[in-house]
């Protein structure tokens, strides 16, 4: 299998606070890596620097064989192959759902504006969202949101998909239409680093789960070994609040 | 609908539905609150002409500044005269619109290399909120033309509408900036995730969001704007303060400048009562959405 994503030594601070503190990460092509760790352990800032949100001040991170920090390389392309989702959804409000996810299609990728549609409505037809096309954000549920979200990214066809806590904001009854989406993905073939909170949907859908700590990937491995018998302690810790919060 | 209703029922909305008459609410208790308002504002507003009718000197006010020989006399001229007042007004403020939303993304450009440009704009900004209107308009009104450069226009009124431009783009790019900073960084950072450039970026998802906020504070200084045109009067082209100011020369009473005064007030209320409106209109979405 081909190497999707590499990440060696990534560094990253905010001023003086430290997030990211060398961390080293291998996802292979049609890999699931779900990041589980507590909040403030760097697992959105991660994901931020992987699109280049976020520029990272010491390491290499290399996607599809293009080490992406390098100087001088063209920013929007890289981002265009990389789709990520966020937690608060960040849907364009003053667009229609059509519009929202035919936008960078149009205007990143040249697409007419017929094939676009034409695309788009493919897209929110597969997530059971196609007669919301013509509806504004507003007037969609968080898991609406969140989906047409999800269909706004893929609209860009990346290699990649990078999504961040996508079901923290939502309501519970609402989450399981979103792990649903997340699931037909990875049944799809797509690589995928998500960081989450839902331990059994890690557990269900990921390759592979890591821990991150206090801005280094602890521990790694298979779901079932990581969460039924995690080596350090600090995962043991991790998990065994988790439990008590009625989560796993 | 069911927020409609709710909404409406909601007395603390209702006390900010109308700023002129209170909270009326209906049924019996509305009634009676009606009644009670309308005999107030009767007694208060006849005590109110009462005393300024019989203060000492009244009759001396009326015929100078309230004489209707004089109002009928001069209001066909300054009518006339305002609708320069209208021009100049119109062409401003298609530039300020414009310049101002230019100036406004300048500053908020990106990047080391934009350095210089954001100084030069804040400079611009600061220096043109800093100096007084009316010094910028004698400054270019009777200074540009003093150059006797060909090819300058020696017209009094362009100058005004530059120096009103010059002004006003300073004051107004801040309401864009205002409004541009408003837009949460998560949606410029969505648009950029998508591989969006900051051009397109800013074109299609800041800029349409941010200009929308900022209509009512946008129009709050059209009224400011509408007044400062009766400034370039002063340079002598015969605007309507320049016409009354000609009225009242030649007949020693300053009715035309309450006539000239009525005229500002009739295009500026509606405007103000236009921006209350979509203030207040954009306030209720935003609460019926709950954001």
């Amino acid at each position: 299998m081909s190497q999707a994503l590499f990440l060696e030594g990534v560094r990253k601070s905010f001023g003086t606070l430290e997030v990211l503190r060398g961390v080293d990460l291998a996802v292979d092509n049609h890999e699931v890596v779900c990041l589980i760790g507590a909040s403030g352990s760097g697992k959105s800032t991660l994901l931020r620097c992987v699109n280049l949100l976020e520029p990272i001040d010491a390491g290499r991170i290399v996607v599809e064989g293009v080490d992406i920090t390098a100087r001088g390389v063209d920013v929007n392309r890289i981002r265009r192959r990389i789709g990520i989702v966020f937690q608060a959804y960040n849907l364009f409000p003053h667009m229609s759902v059509l519009r929202n996810v035919t936008l960078a299609p149009r205007l990143a990728l040249g697409l007419s504006a017929a094939q676009a549609s034409e695309q788009a409505l493919g897209l929110l037809g597969r997530f059971g969202l196609a007669e919301k096309a013509n509806d504004y954000p507003d007037s969609l549920s968080g898991g609406q949101q969140q989906r047409v979200a999800i269909v706004r990214a893929l609209a860009m066809q990346p290699d990649l998909m990078l999504l961040d806590e996508v079901t923290s904001a939502l309501d519970p009854e609402l989450v399981a239409e979103v792990l649903e989406v997340i699931r037909e993905l990875a049944a799809g073939g797509m690589t995928m680093v998500i960081a989450t909170h839902e331990m059994s949907f890690a557990r269900d859908i990921a390759d592979r789960v890591c821990f991150l700590d206090a801005g280094v990937i602890l521990e790694q491995g298979p779901p079932a070994q990581i969460l039924s018998e995690p080596r350090e302690p600090r995962t043991q810790q991790f998990l065994q609040r988790i439990i008590e919060a009625g989560r796993l | 609908m069911a927020g409609e209703s709710r909404r409406r029922s909601d007395p603390a909305l209702d006390g900010r539905r109308s700023r002129i008459l209170g909270s009326l609410t209906s049924g019996a208790e509305g009634r009676r609150g009606a009644l009670i308002a309308t005999f107030s504002t009767v007694v208060v507003f006849t005590l109110l002409a009462l005393l300024v009718t019989h203060a000492p000197g009244w009759p001396e006010v009326k015929k100078t500044f309230f004489d209707w020989g004089q109002f009928k006399d001069s209001l066909p001229d300054i009518a006339r005269a305002f609708l320069l007042n209208v021009k100049i007004f119109c062409i401003s403020e298609a530039f300020i619109l414009v310049f101002a939303l230019l100036l406004a993304v300048i500053r908020s450009l990106p990047g080391p290399a934009a350095l210089p440009l954001r100084i030069l704009g804040i400079a611009y900004a600061d220096f043109f909120r800093g100096v007084p209107t009316i010094l910028v308009i004698a400054m270019l009104g009777f200074g540009a033309p003093a150059l006797q450069l060909q090819g300058v226009p020696l017209s009094t009124t362009f100058w005004g509408i530059v120096a009103l431009v010059l002004v006003y783009t300073a004051y107004v790019s801040e309401v864009y900036r205002a409004g541009i900073e408003s837009v949460h960084p998560s949606q410029a950072a969505a648009a950029r995730s998508l591989g969006l450039t900051h051009w397109q970026s800013l074109r299609t998802v800041v800029l349409p969001q941010a200009v929308r906020r900022v209509i009512p504070p946008l129009l709050n200084d059209f009224i400011g704007l509408q007044k400062d045109t009766a400034l370039v009067g002063f340079l002598g082209s015969v605007e309507a303060f320049k016409q009354s100011q000609i009225d009242a020369a030649a007949t020693f009473n300053y009715t035309s400048y309450v006539a000239a005064a009525l005229l500002f007030v009739a295009l500026t209320v509606p405007l103000a009562r236009f921006t209350d409106w979509l203030v207040l209109r954009d306030r209720r979405r935003r609460q019926a959405t709950g954001t």
